[in-house]
């Protein structure tokens, strides 16, 4: 046995694969022990907030104030406000105005604005302008002469008596808050869904639970699998027949569609992720008792057990001390196969509106079909689903390393 | 040639006594889900109806046109003898369309956009295993574990990141619809055009897919038969690396085909996700509208019709590889 655990670990794909696969373990244990957030509260007021570090707006304009004296800080600050569409139409302009259109890079902001306030000018007139076009540029004029101001802003709180407005602070443009001096920050490092619920916080969750149906649904599966295999192959006869005959049936059928006929006919209230676990379970056996079967049959002639018949020996002794140690690694390999389908299955399933449905639980292939309902592939809300793409392939891609590092141990003839 | 056509009857009768399951089981799972599919239809159409006899009347008339007040079993002989003219009944969902002019709509899309995609994904694999098992070294090291991957991907997975990058990113491709919104289906060369055009992302996510498994399975089947003693045997007998090499993958490809004839249903299930994904329209996008809408007999007929897709090529592969395997002939004369 400790040899043979020497063994596996000597493959490097195994290896790979289950170093792989114990990292996202840990992260599903660890992370909610470090990060107490609730992963289904909504947080977010709106859709879809990108990723990046939330700062209280509120908190950070009465924490303390310090000034900092940056060169670069106005430039950043008229970069960050000035549109692409604004910088394209004040090139537009100024090559309608005749500068050469080679002296103009809308990327450099200041020089933009340089060449735009010394020609810009509302009363000249230039050849085929809209009367809508030139109020356009006014308007821009005016908007960007609100850019350039120097002012600071007043903070104000309302008189509750006479209502007027009392001044209480001043926010200079060179003002400076210290993040951790600010009470609220909060880090989102995958931003909010379409419900606004953080993201990462979800997806470890949802993780945990699809891999606690993946690992349900396998368990059945292979149980399953394997007590029907053994049975059909060692006792043969009229129970071999019966059980091929069923094995047969549900073999051709694709295991989708009974996945979508029995999800739907358990209804919308009773599917939890439990039951879905099951269902796939009960749906996913046939290749496993067939590959058992195939197994057993070709061990069930064998000098040791024949020995063992002879010896007056039950059947239940005989196939736990004779034929299971011998099939033992092919089922770990079948259980491994099965937990990572029965991961994808279930988030088939969810995408088509079949997952477990439940608001309190979320599951990878829930959180797919979340995304995909709120459009957020067009809408390039990447942080809504690549994570969870990413994290659905992860968990299969390791555990079909793992299968096929043992693969390799366990078959001598696809070694090289 | 009696073993052949005992091989045949054999597979025939399999697939006949396979399809009545799978009528039964499509005809009586749909009709277990709880609650009452005409209520909904009247709590949708009743919507400030204040007369109650007339909600009542009307209940009466669509539980009559989907037979729901008859016992299960009648239900059943009504609905064989519907289907055996072709007429799946009403769509509930989609109501008064039909069931049959639903899928007749959707049915061709997916048969152009699936078949080909398995069949070409099956090939490229092979061959891409046949040579990692042949070549090893760094080809082999380079195309296992990027099978593997590509095999992890579920196909929705795929689906969603060829969109991201073809679609969204390069804008190389549309990447949603089976043509443009803007048109009515009729034969010109602009239409025919934008129909390719909306075929390649759900064609190339589904054969990528394919192309892992497959090559996985040739490659470990290849490695098995090159370390055979057939081969050693012919290698001390001096005959050339390429006649031995054309016999080892003959033998390996053998299993291959058995293998595509048990796995085309999970292809074409996977498929039907890439489908959904790209709202193409098929028989996907009606799964899923019809899970959506609560649509029963719709959901009966088209997952029906998925499985009797997946039988009949099944049955055409065990039928090919009746003709190619000569083994199959010699174990059916015993």
């Amino acid at each position: 046995m400790k040899h043979l655990i020497r063994q596996v670990f000597h493959s490097g794909k195994f290896v790979v694969g289950f170093v792989i696969f114990v990292a996202i373990l840990l992260i599903v244990i660890i992370y909610p022990l470090i990060f107490r957030y609730p992963p289904l509260d909504i947080i977010g007021q709106g859709t879809f907030f990108p990723p990046g570090i939330y700062v209280n707006v509120y908190d950070s304009m009465i924490s303390t104030q310090y000034t900092l004296n940056l060169s670069d800080a106005a430039a950043k600050r008229l970069a960050s406000r000035l549109s692409d569409a604004d910088r394209l139409a004040m090139k537009e302009w100024l090559v309608a105005f005749g500068i050469p259109e080679g002296e103009i890079d809308v990327a450099d902001t200041a020089k933009l604005l340089d060449q735009w306030n010394t020609n810009f000018d509302p009363k000249t007139n230039i050849a085929g302008m809209t009367n809508a076009k030139r109020n356009y540029y006014i308007r821009l004029n005016a908007s960007l002469g609100g850019l350039l101001s120097k002012e600071g802003v007043i903070i104000a709180t309302k008189n509750a008596q006479t209502g007027a407005l009392d001044q209480t602070g001043t926010v200079a443009q060179s003002a400076y808050a210290n993040v951790g001096q600010v009470a609220n920050v909060r880090v989102l490092p995958l931003g909010t869904d379409n419900f606004g619920r953080d993201v990462l916080s979800e997806l470890v969750k949802a993780a945990g639970i699809s891999l606690q149906i993946g690992f349900i649904a396998g368990s059945i599966a292979t149980l399953i699998g394997l007590t029907l295999g053994l049975l059909a192959g060692y006792i043969g006869g009229l129970v071999d027949d019966l059980i091929m005959f069923v094995n047969n049936l549900f073999t051709v059928i694709p295991p989708i569609v009974l996945l979508i006929l029995i999800s739907f006919s358990i209804g919308q209230e009773k599917r939890g992720a439990v039951t879905i676990a099951a269902v796939i379970g009960l749906t996913a056996w046939p290749w496993t008792s067939r590959a058992v079967r195939a197994q057993v049959v070709s061990l069930r002639n064998r000098d040791h057990v024949n020995l063992s018949k002879i010896s007056g020996h039950s059947i239940v002794y005989i196939i736990a001390a004779d034929i299971l140690p011998y099939i033992a690694s092919y089922v770990v390999m079948a259980l491994i196969l099965q937990i990572s389908s029965g991961i994808l299955a279930e988030a088939g399933l969810s995408i088509i509106g079949l997952g477990p449905k439940t608001t309190t639980t979320p599951t990878l292939g829930l959180m797919m079909n979340w995304a995909l309902i709120y459009m957020a592939p067009s809408l390039g809300k990447w942080w809504a689903y690549l994570p969870v793409v990413i994290t659905i392939a992860l968990i299969s891609f390791s555990m079909n390393l793992m299968n096929t590092g043992l693969d390799q141990v366990f078959n001598p003839a696809l070694r090289d | 040639m009696k073993g052949y056509r005992k091989y045949f009857l054999n597979k025939l009768a399999w697939f006949f006594v396979t399809l009545v399951f799978a009528f039964v089981l499509n005809f009586t799972l749909p009709r277990l889900m709880p609650g009452d599919p005409v209520a909904a239809i009247m709590s949708r159409l009743a919507q400030g109806m204040s007369n109650a006899t007339g909600v009542q009347a009307i209940y009466q008339q669509y539980a009559d046109l989907f037979h729901t007040n008859r016992p299960i079993l009648e239900q059943f002989f009504i609905y064989v003898r519907n289907v055996a003219q072709g007429n799946f009944g009403a769509s509930i969902s989609q109501y008064p369309r039909s069931v049959a002019s639903v899928l007749s709509a959707s049915i061709w899309w997916t048969i152009a956009l699936q078949f080909p995609a398995i069949i070409v994904g099956w090939l490229i694999g092979n061959t891409l295993g046949a040579f990692a098992a042949y070549l090893k070294k760094g080809f082999d090291k380079v195309l296992l574990p990027v099978s593997i991957f590509a095999s992890s991907l579920p196909a929705f997975g795929m689906a969603v990141i060829m969109l991201v990058i073809f679609g969204l990113g390069l804008k190389w491709f549309p990447t949603s619809g089976g043509y443009g919104f803007d048109m009515v289906p009729h034969p010109s060369l602009k239409f025919v055009w934008s129909v390719i055009v909306h075929y390649q992302l759900p064609f190339w996510s589904i054969v990528l897919i394919a192309i892992g498994g497959q090559a996985i399975g040739m490659r470990s089947m290849s490695i098995y038969e090159l370390n055979a003693d057939y081969v050693k045997f012919s290698r001390f007998m001096g005959i050339k690396d390429s006649k031995i090499i054309r016999y080892v993958f003959r033998n390996a490809m053998l299993p291959q085909i058995t293998g595509l004839a048990l796995s085309v249903g999970t292809m074409v299930g996977g498929a039907l996700f890439a489908e959904i994904i790209f709202s193409y329209p098929g028989l996907g996008y009606t799964i899923m509208n019809s899970v959506m809408g609560q649509d029963y007999p719709l959901i009966s007929a088209v997952t029906f019709l998925v499985t009797l897709m997946v039988l009949v090529a099944t049955f055409i592969i065990e039928i090919l590889y009746g003709i190619i395997d000569p083994r199959i002939k010699a174990a059916q004369a015993d």
